[in-house]
């Protein structure tokens, strides 16, 4: 017989029905919810008069909303009304359904998929979704993560299920080790720029190869995170030790002898040696670059070293067009050096790169140095609470703080910029999230999409630079 | 949810590729609790010259005349004709939302971003892949010919051009038969219940840490 990949291990385990059509039952083991993509889901529920399939299924936490400074008043204290409402609306919600909830006072609140993986909500071979399409981000720990959107939020909460087909499998092989100071963030938008925002479409992408072995759980998710960029709606790695001793001794993680039949069970997750994938991409982990994105959209990256393109060069009629509008957009001209591009703002967070790992990446580079007077404002949000805590035991907050950074609480933040935090009209943003749309930041806001590191490096120097140049 | 069989509309081309879901519809109108009421924001960075907020009445917004849904031929479009890649970005169901409360039925487009093709099923919009050079003529015809229709018919899985010309296209048959018949998805699932619980109890047999966690 084949072999299976993790993917069709993963979907087997949890195929409830086969549809004669070829959609099928999927069970979902987990459902992650937030203020954004779920009141009117629970509005549904209640004109339809049904309750929630299985409340302990379900972990809720406001995190696009939320305010990342001043939270004395808490939610009252939301200034937009609108974004309160929203917040208020989930704690209603939940309350109502029973549903286990991180209100925003709560320490351990912060962005669902930082969460949880933290509070080990996450555990490898589930299948998780959330009305939120980084969900593919759990894929890290060998799960199967879906984004889903509000109906199927209403569905998932209804019945524990979710209508799917299955997609075909992907491997996105990088073979051998990464160069110094390449981090998941490099390796996701290298793949992106390699085979495009729609090159994982229908299918689901497992990562794997030497140099994602080599990664930490940190890297992995940040990786995992950005498939959807790439199109797929799931991302996956391999469960290998790295993830066992993560996810161990986390709060909602099993304990004593279900542990050990857990990990028993974990060990399996991998795809077999003569599993057949039907699309193989390999790249060469010594051949990625520190990476920049140039353009409006993910798959618009280039090395650090490199230039933004030029439009003429490219002779796809809509992919040129494509490059043109963008350039209009980012205000950069065709050839210029990346490290020519002077930037505004920096944003180091949100739930690609606002872990503790992402944190100490950034502040390392920081270290001693301050932020250029150049810009308007460079500003660190941690994913979470726990982590926000976790980086004040370490003296990360210092660190920043006295390079003249500022230091928030959790939550998206100018991710999406839905709270107060935005890009003014034609500045430019360093920025470690995952979309670089037009207005995703802000108005006519320019977002350039690195890694911390590479964040960091730029809040210190003003603009692009090789960070490589700052660790010698 | 609204059925959908037949329908027949004027046409609206879209013409740029990798239309993002901030795109279609802008963040700040996502902290609605309610499902309806989006049409007037729809690709709202395009449509007006001012930054939309919530609350605002467009009507009296200043208008880019250059975008194409304001000009007086597309006003009572219902068809979109759109380039590759259409919906990517984020699983806001608030797009099709706006765009079914703008008076879309039918999206067309060479392909689409995944959750939104499936979101699209969900509220009673039909999303259509033809191939890019069809989908090039329909763009060509549309820009030609003042109120130019297009007819689709979900039964017979055909797009008919004004000409007569059909083209005929894939859709799975559960989202099929739902749309055509505008069930709710969540009422077809739950007419399974019994072997839901039967997973249920076997998984708690077999994964029995995936239950009852809570921290
Ligand atoms: S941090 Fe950004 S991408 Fe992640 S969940 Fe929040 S808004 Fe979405």
């Amino acid at each position: 017989m084949a072999g299976k990949t993790l993917y069709d291990k993963l979907w087997d385990d949890h195929l409830v029905k086969q549809r004669d059509d070829g959609s099928a039952l999927i069970y979902i083991d987990r459902h992650l919810l937030h203020e954004v993509t779920s009141p009117q889901a629970f509005e549904g529920l209640r004109l339809a008069g049904r309750k929630p399939w299985r409340l302990d299924a379900n972990l809720a936490t406001p995190d696009h909303n939320v305010p990342t400074t001043d939270r004395a008043r808490g939610v009252e204290g939301i200034v937009d009304p609108v974004s309160r409402i929203q917040v208020e609306t989930l704690d209603k919600n939940c309350d109502e359904f029973g549903i286990l909830e991180f209100k925003m006072m709560d320490q351990r609140q912060g962005i669902v998929h930082v969460i949880g993986p933290e509070q080990g909500a996450t555990l490898p071979g589930m299948s998780i979704v959330c009305g939120d399409s980084h969900t593919s981000t759990h894929g890290a720990f060998g799960c199967l993560a879906h984004g889903i959107g509000t109906s199927e939020v209403e569905h998932v909460l209804a019945t524990q299920c979710l209508v799917q087909q299955k997609m075909k499998n992907m491997l996105v092989k990088v073979n051998g080790k990464l160069g110094a100071g390449i981090t998941g963030k490099d390796v996701v938008l290298a793949v992106i720029g390699k085979i495009g925002t729609a090159g994982g479409t229908g299918y689901a992408i497992e990562f794997g190869g030497e140099a994602i072995r080599d990664l930490s759980m940190e890297a992995r998710m940040t990786i995992c995170n950005m498939s959807i960029e790439a199109g797929a709606r799931v991302g996956m790695v391999a469960v290998d030790q790295t993830t066992i001793d993560y996810v161990k001794d986390r709060p909602f993680a099993p304990k004593g002898d279900m542990r050990d039949k857990a990990i028993e069970y974990w060990k399996t997750l991998h795809s077999d040696d003569e599993a057949v994938f039907d699309k193989v991409v390999e790249l060469e982990g010594s051949e990625v670059m520190p990476q920049v994105s140039w353009g409006t959209s993910p798959e618009m990256v280039a090395g650090v070293g490199g230039h933004v393109p030029d439009p003429d060069a490219e002779a796809d009629p809509i992919k040129r067009e494509g490059i043109v509008r963008a350039l209009k957009y980012m205000g950069l001209t065709p050839k210029m050096p990346i490290t020519d591009i002077k930037l505004d703002r920096v944003f180091i967070g949100s739930c690609t790169n606002g872990r503790i790992e992402d944190l100490r990446e950034a502040a390392a580079v920081v270290k001693g140095h301050k932020v250029s007077p150049t810009l308007k404002q460079a500003m660190v949000v941690p994913g979470s609470g726990l982590v926000k805590v976790q980086a004040e035991q370490e003296g990360l907050d210092k660190i920043f703080i006295e390079a003249g950074l500022e230091w928030r609480d959790p939550g998206c933040s100018m991710c999406l910029a839905m709270n107060a935090d935005k890009l003014g009209q034609g500045e430019h943003c360093a920025s470690t999230s995952n979309r670089n749309f037009e207005g995703r930041q802000g108005f006519g806001g320019r977002t350039h999409l690195v890694s911390p590191a590479m964040a960091a490096a730029a809040a210190i120097n003003g603009h692009f630079v090789d960070v490589r140049e700052m660790m010698n | 949810m609204r059925a959908l069989k037949q329908h027949k509309g004027i046409v609206a081309p879209m013409d740029r590729s990798n239309v993002d879901t901030d795109m279609i519809i802008p963040k700040q109108f996502l902290k609605s609790i309610k499902r309806t009421g989006f049409g007037p924001n729809l690709f709202d960075e395009l449509r007006y010259l001012d930054e939309g907020r919530p609350d605002q009445d467009c009507s009296k917004r200043p208008i880019n005349p250059d975008f194409m849904l304001n000009q007086d031929r597309y006003k009572n479009a219902s068809v979109l004709l759109a380039r590759r890649n259409f919906g990517c970005g984020s699983s806001r169901e608030h797009a099709p939302w706006a765009l079914e409360d703008f008076g879309f039925h039918v999206i067309i487009a060479p392909s689409f971003a995944d959750i939104f093709y499936n979101n699209c099923f969900k509220n009673g919009l039909l999303p259509i892949v033809l191939n890019e050079e069809i989908v090039d003529r329909l763009f060509r015809e549309t820009e030609a010919e003042e109120g130019y229709q297009l007819a689709i018919d979900l039964e017979a899985k055909t797009v008919t051009t004004p000409s007569g010309e059909s083209f005929t296209f894939e859709v799975d048959d559960f989202r099929r038969h739902c749309l055509l018949n505008g069930l709710d998805d969540i009422g077809v699932t739950l007419e399974d219940a019994e072997v839901i619980k039967a997973y249920e109890a076997s998984r708690r047999e077999t994964a029995p840490w995936l239950f009852g966690a809570g921290g």
